[in-house]
């Protein structure tokens, strides 16, 4: 019989491997920078705008969905970090999602992502 | 003539008592709201003095949101995207009251009688019909399909004669019209319409609805005075097999799209304006725009349709001229032109530039901009002549 205790663990571990998550997704990030894939801070804030107020319009502001489907990292959770840079590039046909390459390169794409798992960042205004 | 000292001392204070009463008596059919879409604020705004009277707090995300007018143009009630139905007091300036009655909401509509106030729920899929008064639930019409009764989002929900409500299921491809002669009895009718409507609008007489489909090239149309005879298709492939451009926002539908005997309709995933003949429905021309039509407006007379556009051509604006059914005028507006609003009779229109933080009023007549208001990341605006006009 699963008891408190049991799922007190189990918190814990998903915690710890939160935290764990954080620290890789923090040292990719420095590696892509490194690398000169990561958008500069003006176009990180370029990008965050953009999916706040236009990902928004079908996403939600707050990426609770709406035509779209909610992008929280809650919503996002156990999805291939692969298969969302896909769907931001080449769209979702037969679904309203468009292909966003034409506006974004495959590093803002990538940071978007990156930020969407983690839990995105507010705009700053 | 001198007043003796009593007099003197009664005249001032009825001076002071009048002008201790509350604010002077006005009407609110100059006023409008401003849905503020990052602060979950509205601004009221005087379309006579071309200013904003105040803004109302806490109305919770309007980062989709939209409004319709009481029957006596004394609230607005705005509908917002966390599923918040919110009746706002122009004259007060404040909520009158405020209900969360789904998860995730678009849009509303106000019932031919003014009784009555529908909200459409993408989660869970539905109508929800409310007293315009007291906004106490009064009807609840799940959007339920097919064998294994899944719930469709809903959009382009409009008020019809007879006390009736019509709207679109994205998920079914369906229209249905819910007649709330009795309100503790709907009764509902289903129609097909095709893939993916993505939103509806009621020709200004109440006689028609198309609903506007995003899976398919065409629209789907219903004469709600020979509901018998169902819907059928109208501007059926009007793509021309060609290919179909990204669409980075929908397109929204409402009366508005109809001036004089045509209607103007977005087209979806193609740069052009859709000219279409409201006696025959027929396509009597096509207008090449700059982008993806998100709006395209008509002036109340008719006479103009003002166009703008999803992204990336978000910035700009067209000004058909339906006389000759050419673009007037293209010019860039602001950052990011969300929405546009005339003036009752169309002296003037309002644009909201939303990164601007700013709303410009432009001259209808000569096209050049006239005055510009503050707002906080302006989307919608709403004028209360909306109040008695069927379908909105």
């Amino acid at each position: 019989m699963t008891g408190v205790n049991d799922r007190a663990q189990r918190e814990d571990e998903s915690g710890a491997m939160r935290k764990v998550m954080v620290i890789v997704i923090a040292l990719a990030s420095l590696e892509a920078a490194a690398a000169g894939e990561l958008p500069d801070a003006a176009r990180q804030a370029e990008l965050t705008r953009l999916v706040r107020e236009d990902c928004g319009s079908c996403h939600g502001m707050r990426l609770t969905g709406g035509l779209g489907t909610p992008l929280t990292a809650e919503a996002l959770r156990g999805k291939p970090a692969e298969a969302l840079v896909a769907t931001v590039t080449y769209g979702h046909p037969g679904t309203a999602m468009p292909p966003w390459r034409t506006m974004l390169s495959e590093a803002d794409i990538r940071w978007i992502v990156t930020q969407l798992t983690a839990g995105f960042p507010e705009m700053k205004r | 003539m001198i007043l003796s000292w009593r007099a003197s001392a009664a005249t001032l204070l009825v001076a002071l008592l009048a002008g201790c009463a509350a604010t002077p008596l006005r009407g609110t059919g100059d006023l409008g709201v401003v849905i503020e879409r990052a602060s979950g604020s509205v601004e009221i705004v005087d379309t006579t003095t071309r200013g904003v009277l105040g803004r109302v707090e806490g109305l919770g995300d309007l980062s989709h949101a939209s409004a319709v007018f009481s029957r006596d143009g004394r609230y607005a009630y705005v509908f917002g995207r966390d599923g918040g139905l919110t009746k706002v007091d122009l004259l007060a300036m404040r909520v009158d009251r405020r209900i969360v009655q789904a998860g995730n909401s678009i849009g509303g509509a106000i019932s031919q009688d003014g009784r009555y106030v529908a909200a459409q729920n993408y989660e869970p899929g539905g109508i929800k019909v409310f007293d315009a008064a007291t906004l106490e639930l009064v009807a609840d019409v799940p959007s339920a399909y097919g064998a294994e009764g899944k719930r469709s989002k809903v959009v382009g929900l409009a008020d019809l004669p007879g006390e009736r409500f019509v709207y679109s299921l994205l998920d079914a491809g369906e229209i249905r019209v819910t007649d709330l002669s009795d309100p503790h009895e709907p009764k509902t009718q289903a129609f097909p319409a095709g893939r993916q409507p993505y939103d509806g609008l009621v020709t200004p007489d109440g006689r028609y609805y198309l609903s506007g489909l995003f899976g398919e090239d065409g629209i789907a149309l219903l004469d709600t005075w020979h509901p018998e005879n169902g819907s059928r298709r109208i501007m059926d492939h009007y793509g021309r097999g060609e290919e179909k451009l990204p669409v980075y926002k929908m397109p929204h539908l409402r009366g508005w799209s109809v001036a004089g005997r045509r209607a103007y309709l977005p087209a979806v995933g193609h740069h052009e304006v859709l000219v279409v003949d409201t006696a025959t429905w027929k396509e009597v021309g096509r207008v090449p725009v700059k982008g993806q039509p998100v709006f395209a407006i008509a002036r109340p007379d008719g006479r103009q349709v003002w166009v703008n556009f999803a992204l990336p051509d978000n910035g700009w604006v067209q000004v058909i001229d339906t006389d000759s059914g050419k673009v007037v005028k293209t010019f860039e507006a602001g950052k990011a032109i969300l929405h546009m609003e005339f003036t009752p009779r169309g002296e003037a229109v309002w644009l909201s530039a939303r990164d601007d933080d700013r709303i410009t009023i432009y001259d209808t007549a000569t096209l050049q901009p006239l005055a510009t208001l503050p707002a906080k990341s302006p989307s919608g605006i709403f004028f209360t002549s909306r109040a008695n006009r069927i379908g909105f």
